[in-house]
């Protein structure tokens, strides 16, 4: 149990970790993980994002998971976010699409406009 | 871990278990063994794919290809083309929409504003973005009756069907001291093709129980209780986890943040029939009877769970709550329209070519959901209807488009938000085709309880099925018409009730289709 002053305090912190995140990591990913999502593959795109960037040895990227942004019948969907530029969301993954957007995206910084579905 | 070169994920929710899907299942497996393709090919169950009337679905990875309306008598083509040459079976691939570029319209969300943004397993994801500074702020900050007029005044409506004003339900509930009362919040979601409350609390667990928090300090409730349909796994979990959380951050338990209020929330499951959706029937079920309605009045509100005051809200409408208590009834009245503040979440489903859900202010029109957010119509097909409301909708034609949609807007057409369920039809479908299954659905679904409902759903299928079948003449019709109008005035609960809806636009829009029917059989007798 959490007294009022501690909770405060857990929010504060968890208010400046959502902040850092950005700037901490130079780019995140965020990959949809609803009933849908998850039934078409989304965790196995998560795992090969996930070898692909250790493989990679990339230490200022990270990977999170969310819930569903409406996008269902795209799914599985991910959204790559960098600091200052708009966030790109991509569909239909696979874990080979994965590895491409690691390998062009987040790497080379070039976006995979073939699998883009969405933008803010 | 053992490494397959292929998955075959196949859908054994309740709707598919009902066409086959483990027939098919284990057909596949048979087949793929005679093939000795077994150690390559993995089998393995999952939840929906997401996709609406077609049948038994399958999915197959990384080949990333899902086939629809399979049947066992497909198995063993599907295995020898697909999966031992190579070669999908293009006649039963579920051509995948092309590309589109949705707007996800973010700034406009209330409900589902971090749905898709945060983590849902995580409670200090939550905190991050001013989770839980509306409870604190109702906690510490506001009286029960200021909560209640809050909500009052910001005009927020049930969204679970109805749309009976929430801050007025409270109100009844409220004042009543010296019993034990709750808070049921109905996630039942029977509603087929609606996914919405599911999406809410998948994405956004903590939102949902903010709400219920808020709820219960609202009317005086120390318990509450999260009816969730039994299907919902996923749901179940993260919700789980968020009590859990809530618990061990002292925001539930006993003397909450030192208030000196106490509040347990629990989760009971669903055994899924339809009708436990509908609030007297869903605590019948809760107190372990048979799923079937009370008689209203007394409401809930007086006399509900355990003969005790309870208010029992949908999902969606307690997720608008938390927004409410930060920024203000004034701030929530300046969205959507006057007499339906707000947003709205729906699901487009049926022949767009992005089905999916959206989440938009009140009065956006149909034209606009279905272009925008539902990416306009699938290639190739033109529009014809849209049953808006779930399967007790009503259905609009194309010179309906642009109404905006709204409790007060659709009411002038005699039509119901509903659920939030907007179900594209495309123009070479017959809408007797779609009525017979809405009346199917019904018939299934009817608790047997009343007369009216009972008979009733029986004799409209007959209807339907002597139509489709060229025996009747257009006096079926006015029959048709006169049983459903009967229903609606004499059944017990809004089940029965409420097919006047699809029947009376169906007839009333899509006349033709009726009439294509008849006339057939009419010209092959001559
Ligand atoms: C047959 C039937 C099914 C219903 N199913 C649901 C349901 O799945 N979810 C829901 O929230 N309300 C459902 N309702 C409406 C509930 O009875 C009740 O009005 C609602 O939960 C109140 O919440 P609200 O005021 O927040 O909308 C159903 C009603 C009927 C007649
Ligand atoms: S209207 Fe239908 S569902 Fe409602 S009580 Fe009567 S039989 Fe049961």
């Amino acid at each position: 149990m959490k007294s009022l002053e501690e909770l405060r305090k857990i929010r504060e912190k968890a208010q400046q970790d959502m902040k850092l995140r950005g700037s901490n990591y130079r780019i995140k990913i965020v990959v949809g993980m609803g009933t849908s999502g998850i039934a078409v593959g989304a965790r196995e795109v998560m795992k090969s994002f996930l070898e692909e960037i250790e493989k990679r040895g990339l230490k200022d990227v990270q990977i999170t998971q969310t819930g569903e942004k409406g996008l269902s019948s795209m799914e599985p969907v991910a959204d790559v976010i960098e600091e200052g530029k708009p966030k790109v969301t991509y569909g239909y993954l696979t874990t080979e699409k994965a590895k491409r957007i690691v390998a062009e995206h987040i790497v080379n910084g070039q976006v995979v406009s073939d699998y883009i579905v969405a933008s803010e | 871990m053992k490494y397959f070169r292929s998955h075959i994920l196949i859908e054994t929710d309740e709707a598919s278990v009902q066409q086959g899907a483990r027939e098919v299942m284990n057909a596949l497996k048979q087949e793929l063994a005679k093939h000795n393709l077994d150690q390559e090919v993995n089998v393995l169950e999952t939840g929906s794919l997401g996709f609406f009337e077609r049948g038994v679905c399958i999915a197959v990875y990384p080949d990333d290809v899902i086939y629809g309306n399979v049947k066992v008598e497909d198995v063993s083509s599907l295995v020898s083309e697909h999966f031992l040459k190579g070669r999908p079976l293009t006649h039963l691939v579920i051509e995948r929409s092309e590309k589109k570029n949705i707007p996800l319209g973010y700034d406009k969300r209330i409900v589902l504003e971090n749905s898709g943004n945060i983590d849902p397993e995580e409670i200090n994801d939550y905190l991050g973005v001013g989770g839980y500074l509306a409870w604190e702020k109702a906690l510490l900050e506001m009286k029960p009756e200021d909560i209640v007029q809050t909500v009052k005044d910001s005009g927020l409506r049930g969204r679970g069907g109805a749309g009976f004003p929430a801050g007025i339900k409270w109100s009844f509930t409220s004042p009543i001291k010296g019993v034990q009362k709750y808070v049921v919040i109905n996630a039942d979601e029977g509603e087929p093709g609606t996914f919405k409350d599911r999406l809410i609390m998948e994405g956004d667990p903590h939102k949902l129980l903010e709400g219920t928090m808020i709820a219960s300090l609202a009317v005086g409730a120390t318990k509450a209780y999260i009816y969730i349909r039994g299907e919902y796994k996923l749901c179940i979990n993260r919700l789980q986890r968020a009590i859990d959380q809530a618990y061990e951050y002292g925001l539930l338990g006993k003397n909450i943040l030192e208030s000196g209020f106490d509040l347990d929330i629990e989760i009971e499951t669903g055994a899924g029939a339809y009708i436990c959706g509908e609030e007297t029937a869903l605590i019948e079920s809760m107190e372990g009877n048979r799923g079937i309605p009370r008689t209203k009045p007394p409401y809930p509100g007086v006399k509900g769970f355990m003969q005790n005051p309870t208010v029992v809200n949908n999902v969606e409408t307690i997720a608008n709550v938390p927004a409410i208590i930060n920024k203000g009834a004034d701030w929530y009245r300046n969205i959507g329209t006057a007499e339906s503040p707000g947003t709205k979440v729906y699901t487009i489903l049926g022949d767009v070519a992005v089905p999916g859900l959206c989440e938009v202010p009140m009065g956006t029109t149909l034209r606009t959901i279905i272009n925008t957010y539902g990416g306009g119509m699938k290639k190739g097909s033109r529009f014809k209807s849209a049953l808006v409301g779930g399967a007790a909708g009503i259905f609009l034609g194309d010179n309906m488009l642009d109404v905006k949609m709204d409790f007060h807007n659709l009411a002038e057409y005699k039509a119901v938000l509903g659920s939030g369920a907007i179900l594209v039809i495309n123009d070479s479908v017959n809408i007797v085709d779609m009525l017979e299954s809405v009346i199917k659905f019904f018939r299934h679904e009817s608790c047997g309880k009343c007369v009216p409902c009972r008979n009733g759903n029986e004799q409209l299928y007959k209807s339907v099925r002597k139509i489709k079948a060229g025996y009747a003449g257009e006096d079926e019709l006015d029959k048709m018409l006169l049983i459903a109008d009967t229903m609606q005035k004499t059944s017990f609960c809004a089940l029965g009730q409420s097919l006047l809806l699809p029947v009376k636009s169906a007839l009333d829009m899509f006349k033709d289709d009726f009439l294509s029917y008849i006339n057939k059989k009419k010209a092959i007798n001559k």
